[in-house]
């Protein structure tokens, strides 16, 4: 699951110190390969198009914010990255989405191997009703891995990326539903970080948390960019313009602006971003 | 994916398999009973009290009227006791009785019937017998007998209807100075009204399908009944105590009786269903 | 003169609690009677004898044999392929005129009274397949008559597992038949459980349809395609011709014993199942 460019990364607590301590901003270099590009995306549920003829780039260590009113086709757009929206009644697309220059859509993927690669966060935190443990280990062991200490590993490991580890790590065996709001959410993004992924999506992660919980996963986004490509779909521009290094502006369907979310927030180049932004509508 | 094919292939035959084996029951009964249906008339095969199957007279009045009789006053029973001790369990039973009594009358639905019967022709039968006269075999054994064996479905089915209600409804009206009793029938009972009706239909359908007990303490003959008093045979009960003799034409008569049975079965369901549609549109204004 | 709605209220009250306690007092009447009339008779002998001079004396091992076999070939054969069509409905297909079909035609035979199913084993099994009155066609008979029932409360512990259960299943990279498995059923498994327990206890009191269809012999069924009778059809025999009270009374404890075991035993289950969804 980890390509070459990981093979150089240091592992463990180590590369969590120096991603804190590192500067803030786009880390993307200029002439970077993308890890996902989408190429004229229409997606349409019962023939009404939801998305129209999107085409945008994911870089790999970014995180982009996808930022819009409600229906512009934001989670639509998060669920076609995993093809999650395949279980959906009535959903088609035509245009590409190529994943490492791989097409996830051409026939003969495996979507299975596909979920695996790109992880996502849900709007509200869904912890299965399950001990912590056998949550965090669910995804692994459907991958294969049986092997208890690399278990333990990884439950470790991932939990530490969520900033959730001081908080459990005494009660692993413990039923995940008696864990807090915001506690479960960073459950479901350990979880999620358990696969190993490449691509991270998270929808609106935040909402319905408490400032606190939002604040620690932002702080565990901020962390996890130096490693992964992140989406975070998000309702609050706010938090878009703190927790982003790239923010795109999608309005019913379409992509009207993408840029460095500095940029994008300061001078936006379209005056449909102004008004979203300013409040105007939306 | 080759095992994700194969599993729901499998899946698929299984349910298949189920399914088609229901429906052939259902075509089954229906392809023995209504040829003899439409070679005796339809009319002539409810309306007519000639049950002499040697001579090919096959009218079912009398088991209709028995099947009736039984089951109204089993229905008298079941409801009055039951919407009663299920308005007591939701409003005003303390929680730890509840978590008694419920399980208990649960248990009342899994007794064999033929125990019941059996009660029936041992305590009940000579107790009409000794104070109202006749034979005791009657009418009225049966429905006290059915009306006990209705309770549970009753009861379970008009509790979940009553606890659906909003809370809402009921804060609302103690509120305006109800008490408990006003309140559950001015209010509680109306808001859950068709989800009782529904237990109700679906007691019916239970009271109208039961065999052993109403053999054992209704008495089987064959004669329209006069009085609570007078013994009855069921449409169920003529088809079971009929059944290993009969031959030919007599068998597809109690075939047709069957397709009679399946028939009022569905059209009770259909009523429930759609009462329990209404219910769950109500809940939702 | 108007009566005070508090003095209505006591009084309505008081009815119920007589209401309930008649109700709860006939459940305990029944079974105390029966058990207290019937135990006495009961003895090591009873269990593991077999009957002489037609079960005036001796014991009822073969029905015992008999009642065992019938009821768990009969829910051998239908939990399986009930769970399946449950899966298969919910989980495989999509939400549709068929499904509302399907499943409306499950409620109408759950409801169909059993001696009809009696009827359709007499003729199809017995007669028409050639089986005969025996152990197969009496379980083949039970299986049908229960399996619109396991269809359908399968179906309910399956839909009360949240979708979202399912969702993040998929996006955790699992395939339908791994979600199914390991989520979906995990969760509802108390309450399909409980399902099939409570078929078992259907089979257990059955009488009209094992009457037409595994026979009424008195002898211990060695193989599937002999005749036997079971428990609940030997009471009735034995009740119904007066053969003898004694033996009918403890026949009918067993028979109480057994269901009260049953019913226990599922009810436990729904806790659990309650508990756990909580």
């Amino acid at each position: 699951m980890a390509d070459a460019s990981h093979a150089e990364e240091p592992q463990g607590a180590e590369w969590l110190m120096r991603a804190a301590l590192a500067p803030a901003g786009p880390a993307v270099a200029a002439g970077t390969t993308p890890k996902v590009v989408v190429e004229g995306f229409t997606a349409l549920f019962q023939g009404c198009a939801v998305l129209r003829n999107l085409s945008l780039q994911l870089f790999p260590r970014e995180r982009l914010a996808i930022i819009g009113p409600a229906g512009s086709g934001k989670t639509t757009f998060l669920r076609s990255l995993n093809r999650l929206n395949d279980l959906e009644a009535g959903f088609s697309r035509t245009g590409r989405i190529l994943l490492d220059g791989q097409d996830i859509y051409a026939p003969g993927t495996d979507v299975v191997a596909l979920r695996r690669r790109v992880g996502m966060v849900y709007a509200v935190p869904v912890p299965l009703p399950w001990s912590i443990r056998d949550n965090l280990t669910y995804g692994p062991r459907l991958a294969g891995t049986r092997d208890r200490a690399r278990l333990d590993q990884l439950v470790e490991e991932s939990l530490k990326n969520a900033f959730l580890w001081d908080e459990v790590k005494d009660r692993l065996g413990t039923s995940a539903l008696n864990l807090s709001g915001g506690q479960q959410q960073r459950l479901c993004l350990a979880r999620a970080l358990a696969l190993e992924p490449e691509v991270l999506l998270l929808d609106e992660p935040c909402s319905g948390l408490d400032p606190i919980s939002t604040a620690k996963i932002e702080d565990a986004l901020a962390v996890l960019r130096a490693k992964y490509s992140i989406v975070l779909v998000t309702n609050n521009t706010k938090q878009a313009a703190r927790a982003s290094d790239r923010t795109a502006f999608l309005l019913m369907g379409e992509l009207i602006e993408i840029g460095p979310t500095e940029q994008v927030f300061t001078n936006p180049a379209h005056h449909r971003t102004a008004g979203y932004i300013t409040g105007r509508f939306g | 994916m080759r095992t994700e094919r194969l599993i729901g292939l499998v899946l698929a035959a299984l349910a298949f398999t189920a399914i088609s084996g229901l429906a052939l029951i259902t075509a089954f009964i229906f392809k023995e009973g209504f040829p003899l249906m439409m070679k005796v008339g339809l009319t002539d095969f409810i309306t007519s009290s000639d049950w002499y199957p040697r001579e090919g007279h096959f009218g079912i009045f009398p088991m209709i009227l028995g099947s009736l009789a039984v089951t109204a006053g089993a229905m008298a029973i079941g409801v009055s006791f039951g919407v009663g001790v299920a308005i007591l369990l939701t409003q005003f039973c303390p929680p730890r009785l509840v978590g008694v009594l419920k399980p208990a009358i649960e248990l009342l639905a899994g007794i064999p019937s033929v125990v019941y019967g059996f009660m029936g022709v041992v305590i009940l039968v000579p107790l009409i017998r000794e104070n109202l006269g006749g034979s005791g075999l009657s009418v009225l054994a049966a429905s006290i007998v059915l009306g006990i064996m209705v309770l549970p479905t009753v009861i379970s089915i008009s509790v979940d209807a009553l606890q659906a209600v909003p809370r809402p409804y009921y804060e609302g009206s103690i509120a305006l100075g109800a008490t408990e009793w006003q309140t559950a029938h001015m209010v509680m009972l109306r808001a859950a009204r068709s989800g009782i009706m529904a237990a109700v239909i679906l007691g019916m359908g239970r009271a109208i399908g039961e065999t052993m007990a109403v053999i054992m303490v209704a008495g089987n003959t064959i004669a329209l009944p006069r009085s609570l008093l007078s013994p009855v045979r069921t449409l169920t009960s003529n088809i079971a105590l009929e059944m290993g003799y009969a031959a030919g034409d007599h068998r597809q008569a109690l075939f047709a009786t069957g397709v009679v049975l399946f028939v009022v079965i569905m059209i009770l369901n259909t009523v429930a269903l759609t009462l329990s549609r209404r219910r769950a549109r109500g809940a939702s204004r | 003169m108007r009566v005070p709605p508090a003095v209505t209220q006591r009084a309505v009250v008081g009815l119920m609690w007589t209401l309930a306690g008649l109700t709860l007092g006939v459940l305990l009447f029944i079974i105390a009677f029966v058990l207290w009339k019937g135990l006495p008779n009961v003895s090591w002998e009873f269990l593991s004898a077999p009957p002489r001079s037609m079960g005036r004396e001796g014991g009822i091992f073969p029905m015992i044999v008999a009642t065992a076999y019938v009821t768990g070939l009969g829910v051998l054969i239908a939990a399986p392929v009930g769970l399946a069509t449950a899966i298969y409905l919910t989980e495989y297909t999509r939400e549709g005129r068929l499904t509302h079909v399907i499943r409306f035609g499950a409620d109408c035979l759950a409801g169909i009274p059993s001696i009809i199913f009696g009827l359709f084993g007499f003729v199809f099994f017995v007669i028409t397949l050639g089986m005969g009155l025996s152990v197969l066609s009496g379980a083949l008979t039970l299986a049908l008559m229960v399996l619109p029932t396991i269809i359908r409360t399968s179906e309910e512990a399956i839909r009360a597992v949240p979708r979202a259960f399912r969702e993040v299943s998929f996006g955790l990279g699992s395939t339908r038949w791994q979600m199914v498995t390991r989520v979906v059923l995990r969760s509802a498994l108390p309450g399909i459980t409980t399902g099939i327990v409570l078929a078992v206890g259907r089979c257990v009191s059955e009488t009209a349809a094992v009457m037409l269809t595994a026979g009424s012999a008195l002898g211990l069924p060695r193989g599937l395609f002999d005749s036997s009778r079971t428990l609940s059809l030997h009471f009735y025999i034995l009740s119904r011709e007066g053969i003898s009270m004694a033996k009918a009374y403890a026949t009918a404890s067993i028979l109480v014993v057994v269901i009260l075991a049953i019913n226990l035993f599922a009810y436990w289950l729904m806790r659990r199942f309650v508990a756990k969804v909580r």
